[in-house]
């Protein structure tokens, strides 16, 4: 007999994202299928970043909660296209973010390369506001593009003084 | 007493056969022998690149001016690795020899790399380092770009991953030469000094050759000298705003695409590849 794929599903969403265990791996959008291929079930993951070390981590994960549900024959399989983008961040999971304390994502305002949004951010002209997610001030500061993990910047709030990270658009 | 593995007779395509056995199955590859080779020769290059310069900037772990820039270069490698998987992963595949993109990094000789002369330059201070990942970045993110709408999806489809991380290493290193070159009289004098250094290394992104043209013919990649303008106009702007002087040599170093490398490339392999040379198919 097997499981339907909402319950595949339902024990997913159990499963904790290694590095910011406050969201699961359906709220960050990594899961993309789940089907049984006859006997197989068949579940396709994208990676959030190219070289994000929390990949390996998350397949292993995913393998033994559904190895530990009953599920016998299981195939995990990679796909790329789309590629990930934080748009697919569920709205809870913003919201577990934030209380966790860190900013959710802004969406559309993913870096394209293009030289206009430099030229705005270097004077100050940029309209990407990111809210200190303690005390909810517009008044913050990016301190680097990058954070502790690939997906994250860091800013610093002028208002409460903490630093904190961003959850980047990409 | 453990013993240590074997390391005379180390049997490298038993180990390439059983990691490839445990990948899925690639998918059959229509192109043409010569195609093919050309193809395997164009994802070289480019898993190459990152790989190398992958390695490079991750020279700078625990060792960066200060603690946001060390975690960014940290950031920087870890997305060019990641990169590197998936181009010498498929390279393996339209290779068909059963080799993996571990095979590839870790048991191939200098001479068989095909990676730019620009990317296997020592790091020299953070200026320079910046410097040459800002030029590296220009391209890339060009080439990314033109990549996105290649015939194969399989190409197309890593570039439209990799495409959205380089667009903040652009980001990044555009923000610190703009910043660095219009600092201080230090800073400024060794941004100078760093685009002096690296520019004759440049020019070998845009050289063609038979391969080049192949995979630009089947659509698989653009034409190199389509991506020129769109360069020139990217570090114009930046090198402006930064109020550095574009050096006039058109002098370009070349054959790190052929093969051909200078004596740094050796020195990264033997740092990089020792583990797996010392220990094969050891794994975590």
């Amino acid at each position: 007999m097997q499981p339907a794929t909402e319950q595949i599903w339902r024990w997913l969403g159990e499963l904790p994202d290694p590095e910011i265990p406050v969201i699961s791996l359906t709220d960050l959008g990594i899961i993309r299928d789940v089907a049984w291929d006859d006997d197989t079930l068949v579940v396709k993951l994208t990676p959030t970043y190219s070289g994000c070390p929390a990949t390996a981590v998350i397949n292993l994960d995913i393998e033994k909660k559904l190895r530990a549900e009953g599920i016998g024959k299981l195939r995990l399989e990679r796909q790329l296209s789309p590629p990930w983008t934080t748009d697919w961040i569920s709205a809870e999971g913003r919201e577990k973010l934030r209380e966790y304390g860190i900013a959710p994502p802004v969406d559309g305002t993913a870096a394209d390369g293009r030289l206009l949004a430099r030229v705005d951010r270097l004077a100050g002209t940029s309209n990407l506001v990111i809210e200190c997610p303690r005390c909810g001030s517009a008044n913050t500061e990016r301190v680097s593009q990058f954070g502790s993990t690939p997906c994250k910047a860091s800013y610093r709030c002028k208002d409460c003084l903490e630093p904190f990270d961003y959850f980047k658009c990409i | 007493m453990p013993s240590l593995p074997d390391m005379t007779t180390p049997n490298v395509d038993a180990l390439a056969a059983k990691a490839a056995s445990a990948q899925a199955k690639a998918a059959p590859i229509e192109a043409a022998p010569e195609l093919r080779k050309a193809f395997f020769e164009f994802l070289l290059r480019m898993g190459d690149n990152t790989l190398i310069l992958g390695h490079r900037v991750s020279e700078w772990c625990g060792h960066s001016p200060v603690l946001e820039e060390d975690i960014a270069l940290a950031n920087t490698a870890l997305d060019l690795i990641g990169q590197t998987q998936m181009w010498l992963g498929l390279a393996g595949e339209v290779e068909g020899e059963e080799r993996t993109a571990d095979n590839l990094a870790y048991l191939r000789d200098a001479a068989q790399f095909r990676n730019v002369l620009l990317v296997e330059r020592p790091n020299g201070d953070f200026g320079n380092t910046l410097m040459r990942q800002f030029l590296f970045d220009a391209w890339h993110h060009e080439m990314l770009k033109a990549l996105a709408s290649s015939t194969d999806p399989r190409v197309a489809e890593i570039a439209a991953k990799a495409v959205k991380e380089v667009a903040y290493h652009l980001e990044r290193s555009a923000d610190l030469v703009i910043r660095l070159g219009d600092g201080t009289e230090e800073s400024h004098k060794r941004m100078q000094v760093a685009l002096d250094d690296n520019w004759t290394y440049t020019g070998e992104f845009f050289l063609t050759d038979d391969a080049d043209r192949a995979v630009a013919e089947a659509g698989i990649a653009p034409r190199l000298e389509s991506l020129k303008a769109a360069w020139d106009s990217m570090v114009n702007d930046v090198l402006d705003q930064a109020r550095l002087t574009r050096p006039e040599s058109t002098y370009v170093h070349k054959g790190g695409k052929r093969g051909v490398h200078t004596e740094h490339l050796g020195f990264i392999l033997a740092d990089m590849q020792f583990l797996q040379r010392a220990y094969p198919g050891a794994t975590w």
